[in-house]
């Protein structure tokens, strides 16, 4: 088995004297869509934001394509193509869509490359190529995410980590987002998923861990925890 | 036809400004024309020294710009960076310690030293955030002047430093003329706007728009937010250091009183009256609010006075305009932030952030009901 794209190995992290994440290890391979569950301040997003250089692990080590990521600053995490699309969207309201896309490529040098990948981007989400010189601010929820995901497809991820993508959206458009993440999936992207949607989380994904209190309790194929008894009760709500 | 060729972008000039239409060019030009024949047309040299005055204004303004309206950081107390590049400039070419460096390159000197110390406050601050930065930079504006007046073994203390060397160019000396000044602030005025408009363009000031959008978001895009606000923080410092050096020399003397907070408050009164992150904005703003702090309010009373002798009305005798300038700021701040929080020439992203709240909901809300409206049979 080869070597698996981003590893956490016994990460700690601390917000001043409060532990948030104890012993947390888990694998991204090449080709997976990994699912991170659990309730809320299981430490979810203190886990991407770890990965992502946001926050400093006490103890542990994050290793990326071999690279040990721990004190490596958050800018230069996202130019090894560690790409974090950040909770709750946080497009720029006031830049235009293709303002908000060209940032999204800032760490990267390769002028060509950076408008194929905009052509791309914009083949992903017809909705977005539509709305380019609109401001931000003024897409609904839905489309937000939308330029979100696509944002973070500019930065060109060799792993992507998505922090809660179906959040606050309509039916519908939690169908849409889940259904790109697979295809961008399926162009070779592997993916961190983060959801509270952990059904559709467990569809899409491959594998799954499930977080409770800072620490992995459970990890397994996805499909294995779909039918595990104590994760339907408390994650799918089943009796 | 006219109409076509003035509309048609021009395409051969330097320095970002091939993309302005031909039309807005020509605008520039006249203006420019017209204001630098203005100490040929009025040859009163108070009133070409009050003109020149509001270029240091002007100056300062820029520098604030940076740092507030293009990177959203709250820096109170600027005229701290002034002074720095004043004494500066005071210490190198005075009699204070027989040093006599040379003026042209003292202004890259002064800039170089006024940004250092923007990176020496910087660095452990810029972590903070909104009204506590705003807190520790008004604190080092009244710490700076504080200790030039308090060192007067090495500043000349509440005096200040006198004798300050004044520039020479190809053998004319500038000396208390103010007309040189007035072409000097001119030519750096025009180069810093010419910088300024390729640098909101550039990738570093697309790094600054979007740390002042958001943060957060920023680093999440590769941005080293870090060294982008040092960078703003120090560029701004070093505009402050220019001005200060002009200053200094147009006066051929400092002292600590020059760079009060009142200092301060007038620049960031200039940047918001005019339009916080808009270059042209911050252009008219510095303007009028130097014009009115150098030229309108001390001619004013000198009207008042004349119309009193003449209309034997002894109370405007003696008026004093300069005594209500602080008043006279607060009412027009007030006035622009009830009518036009976004400056009298506000930038396209001010402006969607102030209405933000009712055209965000607006498209929001036509959005889901969009979205919505397709599920019902």
């Amino acid at each position: 088995m080869t070597d698996p794209v981003l590893s956490l190995h016994g990460v700690e992290t601390f917000y001043g004297r409060i532990q948030a994440l104890y012993k947390v290890s888990l694998e991204v391979r090449e080709g997976e869509i990994v699912a991170l569950i659990g309730g809320n301040g299981a430490g979810k997003t203190t886990t991407l934001r770890t990965i992502s250089g946001l926050v400093k692990p006490a103890a542990g080590s994050v290793i990326f394509c071999g690279h040990s990521l721990t004190g490596v600053s958050p800018d230069a995490i996202v130019r090894l193509g560690v790409v974090h699309a950040p909770e709750g969207r946080r497009i720029f309201p006031r830049m235009t869509v293709l303002e908000n896309l060209q940032l999204g490529a800032f760490a990267r040098g390769d002028a060509a490359a950076i408008a194929d990948d905009l052509q791309d981007v914009l083949a992903l989400f017809p909705r977005l190529k539509e709305r380019l010189a609109q401001k931000g601010g003024t897409l609904s929820g839905g489309e937000q995410q939308m330029l979100a995901i696509g944002r973070a497809l500019m930065a060109k991820p060799k792993v992507l980590l998505l922090d809660e993508p179906s959040m606050g959206l309509s039916p519908i458009f939690v169908d849409t987002i889940f259904e790109v993440i697979a295809d961008i999936n399926k162009r070779g992207v592997p993916i961190l998923l983060i959801e509270q949607n952990a059904r559709k989380a467990l569809q899409v994904a491959s594998r799954c861990y499930v977080l409770e209190t800072g620490s992995i309790v459970k990890e397994g194929p996805a499909a294995a925890l779909l039918n595990d008894d104590a994760v339907r009760k408390a994650y799918l709500g089943e009796d | 036809m006219l109409g076509g060729a003035l509309r048609r972008r021009v395409r051969w000039l330097p320095f970002g400004l091939s993309d302005a239409p031909l039309s807005r060019l020509l605008v520039g030009v006249a203006v420019v024309i017209v204001l630098a024949m203005i100490p040929m047309l009025d040859r009163n040299s108070s009133h070409i020294s009050a003109f020149a005055d509001t270029g240091y204004v002007m100056i300062l303004a820029f520098g604030l710009n940076i740092i507030v309206g293009y990177t959203g950081l709250l820096a109170l107390g600027f005229a701290a960076f002034f002074a720095i590049g004043s004494y500066t400039y005071a210490f190198l070419a005075s009699p204070q310690y027989g040093v006599h460096l040379s003026f042209w390159p003292m202004l890259l000197v002064s800039a170089a030293v006024a940004a250092i110390f923007g990176l020496l406050l910087g660095a452990p601050t810029l972590r903070l955030r909104g009204d506590y930065l705003a807190i520790v930079t008004l604190g080092f504006g009244e710490i700076v002047p504080q200790v030039f007046q308090n060192l007067d073994k090495y500043t000349g203390g509440p005096d200040g430093i006198a004798g300050i060397d004044q520039p020479r160019l190809f053998g004319y000396a500038f000396g208390f003329n103010p007309t040189p000044y007035y072409y000097l602030y001119f030519v750096i005025i025009v180069i810093c706007l010419v910088l300024l408009n390729n640098l909101r363009n550039s990738r570093v000031g697309r790094t600054w728009m979007a740390i002042r959008e958001d943060e957060l978001a920023a680093e999440h895009m590769g941005i080293n937010t870090t060294s982008a606000k040092l960078l703003a923080f120090s560029l701004g410092s070093a505009f402050a250091g220019v001005a200060g050096v002009i200053y200094a020399a147009k006066l051929s003397t400092v002292s600590p009183s020059g760079f009060d907070f009142n200092t301060s408050v007038m620049i960031l009164a200039a940047i918001v009256l005019g339009g916080m992150g808009n270059l042209i904005g911050v252009l008219f703003g510095s303007a009028i609010i130097g014009l009115l702090n150098f030229f309108v309010l001390p001619q004013s009373s000198n009207w008042a006075h004349s119309l009193g002798t003449a209309l034997h009305m002894d109370f405007l005798q003696g008026v004093d305009l300069n005594a209500y300038r602080f008043m006279i700021y607060g009412i027009i701040l007030v006035l622009v932030m009830l009518f036009r929080p976004e400056g009298l020439v506000p930038s396209a992203a001010r402006r969607a952030e102030l209405h933000a709240e009712q055209e965000a909901g607006a498209g929001i809300a036509l959005q889901e009901q969009a979205e919505f409206g397709a599920d019902i049979p």
